[in-house]
């Protein structure tokens, strides 16, 4: 069903919902961003309308509620192991179409790879519903209608879309109903917008042979990339953690065990006992990570991990783009075939 | 949440078997299944966890030989037995001991390497026709041997070809990498045998060459791969290879298999 409110009508909506609601949505944080004076939009809880961030396309992805950077999984006390507790309330994720795309790959990895669910994951997860931003325009590093990820037609409780001074909401789970009854909401036809034009194409090699593995096709990446795993981060379906234990020094029978986010260009991802490692130079780095995006995951799960959002292009210090790296594999895929 | 996979179980430890200065084995207790080239993560709270291969299976227990070269492995040998230890596992795929009963069998390892097959050995000098089976281990120095029980066992058994990378002067046994007893091992039938392949990954693949150079065919080799493992469940990531993981499709894998894994 589709709903349409005022500016004011969509202030008492949210202030409705987070009555019942954690809201957690894309949030512009004033001068935060990489240089001064320079803004930055970051996922966090939000209170009211205003701070949501409906205009541009979030500089980090959502996925910081399920994949928190560092998350305490245990408690130990002498011989006592004590889960970590966690809030219980409900929240609604406010997040564009690539991203809700990429909760699909999130749950791929945390609840369907492997014979066991990851139970910290399950937890959070299930308190989470989604809210889909519709797209007026695409971003310039966007690729989303290439990776098929630039619509979505489930996975969302209601649209919301922002036309001038009206709100437009399409109302998939009828339980939302009421709070838009409740604002005098009218009633009309709402699909939520898409984009179905990105300035930017990918194309994706369908094959990858063994020898594109070995290729010095990403021996420029050893000299541009400085292992800084920006990328990694900004990723919406970058899910790679490391285990760390820590105990409190005032008292060293009293500790926790975290995860981590970790990041596959970073130093340390691969090293074994006795300081053994895999991978030493960045280009081999990059070739694992992007033939995981655009290939070996595929290979795995049927479908690309990568859901073109563009972010790790725009937060690269040496302006290494991925679509670009992407396409000059299909090139290199298409010589060494041919 | 009612099962967490990441939590551990305590296992206590039932005897310590000193190797070398820095490389014991934990005899662990436990029932349950596992298979030899499976592993534990060794858990120790407030210093953090650490996959450790199965080196032996005995009714109630499994064996851990583990090295002292990290962290984790550092407290483990804080630990004495009766002391409990916690685990998490087994994990992985293990070998499949079934192939290796018939016919002929070559089996090359080096250093730590050796843990994960040394219960394929010693299933191998149980099978009836063990003069068939040939295993070459390799160790660093005479001071480095693992196992020195077993391969005094083995040597009667099946054909042992026990070397060292090197060795003061006045050693006597075989210096040498493995990798130089491969052109020589006594095969009837390159062309059946099987062959399981363990150790670091240069060794791993200069003894693969040298198998497949004796025509050993390549859907009858099995290598065990070593990568990072934070979880044993398929969630870290650490452990990838292209589309694998090694701690959920390996640790084992065909060298078909292993071949097209290349990093």
């Amino acid at each position: 069903m589709g709903c349409i409110l005022t500016q004011e009508g969509f202030a008492g909506l949210m202030r409705e919902l987070a009555k019942s609601y954690r809201l957690y949505g894309p949030v512009n944080k004033a001068g935060e961003g990489r240089f001064a004076g320079i803004d930055v939009v970051r996922y966090d809880f939000i209170r009211q309308a205003e701070e949501l961030v409906l205009d541009r396309k979030s500089d980090y992805a959502f996925k910081e509620i399920l994949t928190p950077l560092s998350e305490t999984l245990f408690y130990f006390t002498e011989n006592q192991v004590k889960e970590a507790d966690m809030e219980m309330q409900e929240v609604l994720v406010f997040l564009r179409s690539c991203d809700l795309h990429a909760v699909r790959r999130l749950d791929q990895m945390y609840l369907h790879n492997g014979p066991a669910e990851d139970p910290f994951y399950r937890r959070v997860r299930e308190k989470l519903h989604f809210v889909l931003i519709g797209c007026q325009k695409s971003g310039p590093d966007c690729f989303c209608v290439d990776m098929g990820t630039n619509r979505c037609e489930e996975g969302y409780v209601f649209s919301i879309d922002n036309i001038d001074e009206s709100y437009r909401f399409e109302v998939k789970d009828e339980a939302f109903l009421p709070f838009f009854a409740a604002q005098g909401c009218t009633e009309a036809p709402v699909t939520p917008r898409y984009v179905t034009e990105n300035a930017v194409h990918v194309e994706l090699p369908e094959t990858v042979p063994l020898s594109i593995y070995k290729s010095n096709l990403w021996d420029e990446y050893s000299t541009r990339c400085i292992n800084c795993g920006r990328c990694n981060f900004v990723c919406p379906t970058c899910t790679c953690y490391t285990m760390q234990d820590a105990y409190y020094t005032d008292n060293g029978k009293v500790g926790e065990r975290r995860r981590v986010a970790a990041s596959c260009m970073v130093d340390g991802y691969t090293n074994v006992a006795g300081g053994g490692q895999y991978r030493k130079s960045n280009g081999e780095r990059m070739r694992f990570k992007v033939l995981h995006k655009v290939y070996d995951f595929r290979r795995r799960f049927g479908y690309d991990m990568c859901v073109g959002c563009g972010r790790c292009d725009m937060v690269c210090p040496e302006y290494i783009s991925f679509s670009a790296c992407i396409n000059k594999l299909a090139r290199t895929v298409k010589e060494e075939t041919t | 949440m009612t099962s967490n996979p990441y939590i551990p179980f305590p296992s206590r430890i039932l005897e310590v078997i000193r190797h070398t200065a820095k490389e014991y084995t934990f005899r662990m207790a436990f029932e349950g299944a596992v298979k030899p080239g499976q592993f534990f993560e060794v858990s120790i709270p407030k210093f953090g966890e650490a996959p450790i291969s199965v080196s032996g299976i005995q009714p109630g227990s499994v064996d851990l030989t583990i090295r002292k070269v990290g962290r984790v492995t550092n407290e483990v040998f804080e630990h004495y037995t009766g002391q409990t230890l916690l685990l998490r596992g087994p994990y992985g795929n293990g070998f499949d001991l079934s192939l290796y009963e018939q016919g002929e069998v070559v089996v090359v390892a080096g250093g730590t390497g050796v843990s994960p097959v040394r219960g394929v050995i010693s299933a191998l000098a149980e099978t009836a026709d063990a003069a068939d089976k040939h295993v070459i281990v390799g160790f660093r120095s005479p001071d480095d041997l693992l196992f020195r029980d077993d391969l005094a066992v083995w040597k009667d058994k099946l054909d042992l070809t026990l070397t060292v990378d090197g060795a003061p002067e006045g050693y006597v046994g075989n210096i040498g990498l493995v990798t130089k007893y491969i052109p020589t091992l006594p095969l009837r039938d390159p062309t059946t045998a099987k062959a399981v392949v363990v150790g670091p990954p240069a060794m791993m693949r200069f003894s693969v060459q040298g198998l497949l150079q004796r025509g050993l065919r390549e859907e009858n080799i099995w290598v065990s791969q070593e990568r990072k493992m934070c979880c044993g469940l398929g969630k870290c990531g650490h452990c990838r290879i292209g589309m694998h993981y090694v701690c959920l499709d390996g640790p084992v894998f065909n060298y078909t298999q292993s071949k097209e894994m290349l990093d």
